[in-house]
């Protein structure tokens, strides 16, 4: 029942190549000491699904990437990912670009073993130029209604970041929004959550509601505790996102930053985040 | 009275008439406009805090995770007023990128939830600078879709200078009215495709008094607003 495993076992599952589900928002509680532990493994050639935050900007620097599948990339409180946004203007990564809806009902496609989920969005929109492999299909019932048929995103591994969580795997968020952590788990082979605290399963049960218990055993394989591990997004209530150091990290060159937080462990991360 | 005041007030006349629906807003004014027509002509709108609470006259009143967001999306419940960095005649929006999408002169944010949006509900735009570059013939990514696509609706489109809206026959962009101090003639100058103008153009209407006060001591007691229209 026990599954508590380090970062770098659960970076050491992924191998070249592999498609990678990132779970949080944007630059909301993003496994960002998985993401770090990825940029230490130096694994090549990955498809992330993710709605993109620093998640995206730290791997695509880092030469992790090969294609990014995701409705938007954005730090939030600063618009434009600046990795990113670099990566897309010198031709270096390739771009499965979905309305952030189609990416939810890839998910809950792969999640419910599904081939495809039907959708209204992206009719119409370059979102169907861009993406030349979408097919629609019809109602068969008199409405005769034309949708898209959006492809189950099946991922290799997903890895997600909650509040709390126990040993097995159950884990809960404490904050205002599950984003969709559950479907990340739900679509992938392999699941790691980390947390901010390990707790006894008595401890989980009392630490909230029982609506925001979102994750169960049978969606995870691997449990890290990661104290702080989602800095620099939001992981509320337990911080709020660090506006000065994501300031840093979009105003710093790449190599600049790695060198100063990057090189060394996760605790050194932590450290020098401190500073 | 200044013109980021008008156009907040421009803002919130797009959602009028709408009963319970989600107002979702990108932008310090579009949230000035749907919280002041929450609080004045339309109470029946849900306004959010840009995350996942439901705020009512600023206090919470519900909970809305984005997974219900695009429940809401797709049921058509919903009125969404986004920005855009290219809008073509018919209301083509484009907040993806710039240049060819293959290799993007300016990549920006994606198509975000643009795509089901405009095919789903209401839709209207803030433009905070009228210009030719965002007022184009052609945008480089159809992110949003407009009404010769096949969109629900584009409501208005509000900027800083003027107030569009579709009532033609091929329900491309009309000028609906000039702000206070603008004319006609800079409209036109400032947008990159030939434009519908009627006989009589009339002037946006003014704040009332009682929407003056409640932007300048309840919504926005900082000036914020006066920031984003220059």
């Amino acid at each position: 029942m026990d599954r508590v495993v380090s970062i770098e076992d659960a970076a050491a599952e992924v191998r070249d190549g592999m498609t990678v589900g990132i779970g949080g928002w944007g630059s909301r509680r993003k496994p960002m000491a998985l993401v770090r532990a990825l940029v230490r493994a130096g694994v090549r050639d990955l498809t992330l699904v993710t709605y993109g935050g620093p998640d995206v900007g730290l791997l695509v620097a880092a030469g992790c990437v090969r294609r990014i599948v995701t409705g938007f990339v954005s730090l939030d409180s600063i618009p434009l990912e600046p990795h990113f946004r670099a990566a897309r203007a010198a031709g270096t990564i390739e771009l499965t670009e979905y309305d952030e809806g189609m990416l939810y009902w890839g998910l809950l496609a792969a999640a419910n073993r599904l081939p495809f989920l039907p959708i209204r969005a992206g009719l119409g929109s370059d979102v169907m130029r861009v993406n030349p492999g979408l097919r629609t299909v019809r109602s068969p019932y008199p409405d005769d209604t034309e949708l898209v048929a959006v492809p189950a995103t099946e991922l290799d591994i997903a890895f997600v970041h909650l509040n709390r969580a126990d040993a097995g795997g159950n884990a809960r968020y404490l904050g205002p929004d599950p984003y969709f952590d559950d479907l990340f788990c739900l679509a992938a082979k392999k699941r790691f959550v980390s947390c901010e605290r390990l707790v006894s399963t008595t401890e989980l049960i009392e630490s909230g509601p029982p609506q925001t218990l979102l994750i169960n055993r049978s969606m995870v394989d691997g449990v890290i505790e990661t104290p702080h591990g989602a800095h620099f997004t939001s992981c509320v209530p337990d911080y709020g996102r660090d506006e000065a150091f994501q300031r840093e990290y979009a105003d710093t060159g790449w190599e600049t930053f790695r060198g100063r937080y990057l090189e060394g462990t996760e605790a050194d991360y932590q450290l020098a985040v401190k500073r | 009275m200044t013109r980021a005041e008008t156009c907040v007030a421009a803002c919130a006349e797009a959602w009028r008439g709408d009963g319970a629906v989600l107002a979702s807003f990108a932008g310090l004014i579009p949230q000035l406009g749907a919280r002041l027509a929450q609080l004045t002509f339309a109470p029946g709108l849900l306004v959010t805090d840009g995350e996942a609470t439901l705020l009512r006259d600023g206090l919470e009143e519900g909970w809305l995770p984005y997974r219900q967001v695009f429940s809401m999306v797709a049921a058509g419940t919903r009125h969404v007023m986004m920005g855009a960095s290219q809008l073509d005649r018919f209301g083509n929006q484009n907040i993806s990128c710039v240049g060819p999408w293959e290799r993007p002169t300016s990549q920006l944010l994606c198509v975000r939830g643009a795509p089901g949006n405009t095919i789903n509900h209401p839709v209207s735009y803030w433009i905070p600078r009228h210009s030719p570059r965002v007022f184009v013939e052609q945008v480089d990514m159809v992110s949003g879709i407009g009404h010769d696509r096949g969109a629900y609706e584009i409501r208005r489109v509000v900027t800083n200078l003027a107030v569009l809206d579709f009532a033609t026959p091929d329900r491309s962009m009309r000028l609906r009215s000039v702000h206070p101090g603008v004319t006609v003639d800079e409209v036109v100058a400032a947008t990159g495709f030939p434009l519908t103008v009627p006989d009589q153009v009339p002037q946006t209407r003014e704040p009332t008094g009682a929407e003056l006060a409640l932007i300048r001591e309840r919504l926005d007691p900082d000036g914020r607003r006066e920031r984003e229209v220059r």
